[in-house]
């Protein structure tokens, strides 16, 4: 076995997941069978690969604005939505979203 | 579908100068064939009449003063439901976002209605794009259009639906490892994921954010070329998005194909592969020969590698962008005594099954002690499948395979066996991972009927040459081969 089921709910916690007892099962059994493919890539020497960390390389020049054109100066900008955005919560108080307490004395 | 010859960017446009018909007629037109055929095919999820009636108006104004026309005027199209639109419910099918009212375009979406199209409504997809069935949305599977007791593919099945059965002459879809480009193949209409970082995503709910993409799906290649010209480039709200510009994508694909080296690597063609596939796909590379190109064999090595790479990143990247459904700032809230509780009870009632069955594995392959045996390693393994494009594109000047190893399967078929389904991603998720684009385009059917498609993959940024070997391909026959 690649995953116990101890481990399935030590992810679901740490995912914030809350999972019934039967999906717990489930995902045991077909978490395993995934990984037990994915283990195909043990296969490969990856000594000298350098992990992709970008999709794209990033152009030529040593200063920011050459080497990355796509990105902006870092000047704010009006964003005038703050009402639609906590119409939208489900528990918010202008300008809070409210959640349960978080903090006990 | 209509008898008629199906709509298409240029025969709307014609049609509206004419004054054969003007935009609101046309979405009126449209309305009407999703009030007959959506109960069946599942394929949207939300109408937005008034703002396509607004934007029809708009249109019709234009061509009564004689305005210049924009590019996608008075053009019926639908977006896939993790697309954000302002006032207009983004689901993006999941329970957890049922009453999302985004309180912003995606920058695709406005460049369309700036480009004069007309946005009838939302497309069902899987839940957060993840799935290839289109079974995984919480509102209903999608019904293929072509046999309705088969899935439309997916994730972008909602899309793909719609404009194979003309409920949209156009759609945007998202595709991440396959999600344009499967469900064209089995629906039987083209359908490009373009270069990552071609076109902006802001706007876009995030699923996997080294892979996401946001493509159009048409009913012939020319629309197609035509979207990308719209909403293609740099967008200073998408920092992922390039800075490179945008070619004039109708002219590109004009140019003829004589003399183009089609890569045909083996790999595509091993084991797995459905006879019927092969046999269709290699007819149009013969065809693709007959028009003059060049046919070279390739082998891409690390094509087996590739689906275990994507559901390792995918879903690693997927926990991370979903971990933002909490409760707290939008979507759903199931109350609990703390907050952690709160949390937990709104996630287990807001997600379905395939949502949390990735996030398990994402947040797995990322924990503590299986990080380098799982993510760093798949990482690694991500550049040697780029650097079989690479390499395949230093002998080639496009790629052409299968886009899926079958036709459409069966509703229900596949959705109770999770790696079954993943495997069937095997011939999509290589480009995916390459960041490259690729488009699948209809060869033929096989002999129940079901269409097949074939894939076109490009360089970096050669869009335009996959759009010309794909429309040259459409021209010659070969969608009905």
């Amino acid at each position: 076995m690649k995953i116990s089921r101890e481990e399935v709910l030590r992810i679901a916690e740490l995912a914030h997941l809350g999972l019934s007892p039967e999906e717990v099962d489930m995902y045991c059994g077909q978490l395993d069978g995934i990984l037990g493919y994915i283990d195909k890539l043990k296969e490969i020497d990856i000594s000298n690969v350098e992990p992709m960390a970008q999709v794209l390389h990033a152009g030529a020049g040593s200063d920011v604005k050459d080497s990355h054109p796509e990105l902006r100066d870092d000047t704010l900008l009006p964003c005038d939505i703050a009402d639609a955005v906590l119409a939208a919560a489900p528990d918010a108080e202008k300008p809070f979203f409210r959640v349960p307490k978080v903090i006990t004395r | 579908m209509s008898a008629a010859a199906p709509w298409t960017v240029e025969s709307v446009r014609a049609a509206l100068l004419a004054k054969k018909i003007s935009a609101r007629e046309l979405a009126t037109e449209f309305y009407g064939r999703i009030e007959r055929r959506n109960s069946e095919l599942n394929a949207y999820l939300t109408l937005s009449p008034e703002r396509a009636y607004a934007q029809a108006d708009r249109i019709d104004l234009s061509v009564a003063r004689g305005e210049n026309l924009p590019p996608l005027a008075g053009v019926p199209m639908a977006i896939k439901d993790v697309i954000s639109t302002r006032g207009v419910r983004t689901t993006c099918a999941s329970k957890i976002l049922e009453n999302y009212v985004p309180a912003y375009d995606a920058t695709a979406v406005e460049r369309l209605e700036r480009a004069g199209a007309v946005l009838l409504g939302k497309t069902n997809c899987d839940e957060f794009a993840m799935g290839g069935s289109n079974e995984n949305s919480a509102y209903g599977p999608v019904h293929n259009p072509v046999a309705l007791d088969r899935v439309p593919g997916g994730s972008s099945g909602g899309s793909a639906a719609a404009v194979a059965a003309g409920l949209a002459v156009a759609a945007l879809g998202t595709d991440t490892g396959g999600s344009i480009r499967q469900p064209a193949s089995f629906c039987g209409v083209p359908g490009l994921m373009p270069t990552y970082g071609r076109v902006s995503r802001y706007g876009l709910v995030a699923f996997a954010s080294s892979l996401d993409k946001i493509g159009p799906l048409a009913e012939n290649v020319a629309d197609a070329a035509a979207i990308m010209s719209v909403i293609a480039g740099h967008d200073e709200n998408d920092s992922t998005s390039a800075a490179i510009a945008v070619p004039d994508y109708a002219s590109e694909t004009r140019r003829p194909v004589q003399g183009l080296r089609i890569g045909v690597p083996e790999d595509y063609f091993a084991e797995g592969i459905d006879a019927e596939v092969k046999e269709k796909v290699e007819s149009g590379i013969e065809l693709l020969e007959r028009l003059g190109c060049k046919r070279i064999p390739l082998h891409m090595p690390h094509t087996d590698f590739a689906t275990a790479v994507y559901y390792v990143l995918a879903t690693a990247e997927a926990s991370s962008n979903l971990a933002r459904y909490d409760g707290v700032r939008y979507g759903l809230r199931v109350p609990g005594a703390t907050l952690t509780e709160m949390y937990r009870n709104t996630r287990e009632s807001g997600f379905g099954a395939e949502v949390k069955r990735r996030i398990m594995l994402g947040t797995y392959v990322l924990s503590s002690g299986y990080y380098d045996a799982y993510y760093l390693r798949a990482q690694s393994v991500r550049t040697l499948v780029a650097r079989d494009f690479a390499g395949a594109f230093k002998k080639a000047d496009v790629i052409v395979t299968p886009t899926a190893p079958t036709a459409a399967f069966g509703l229900g078929e596949k959705i109770a066996d999770p790696l079954q389904m993943y495997l069937a991603d095997i011939y999509t998720v290589t480009g995916s991972l390459a960041g490259v684009p690729g488009i699948s385009v209809p060869c033929g059917k096989n002999r129940t009927g079901l269409p097949i498609g074939m894939q076109i993959f490009g360089p970096h940024f050669a869009e335009g040459r996959v759009l010309q070997v794909a429309r040259a391909f459409e021209e010659a026959g070969g969608f009905g081969l």
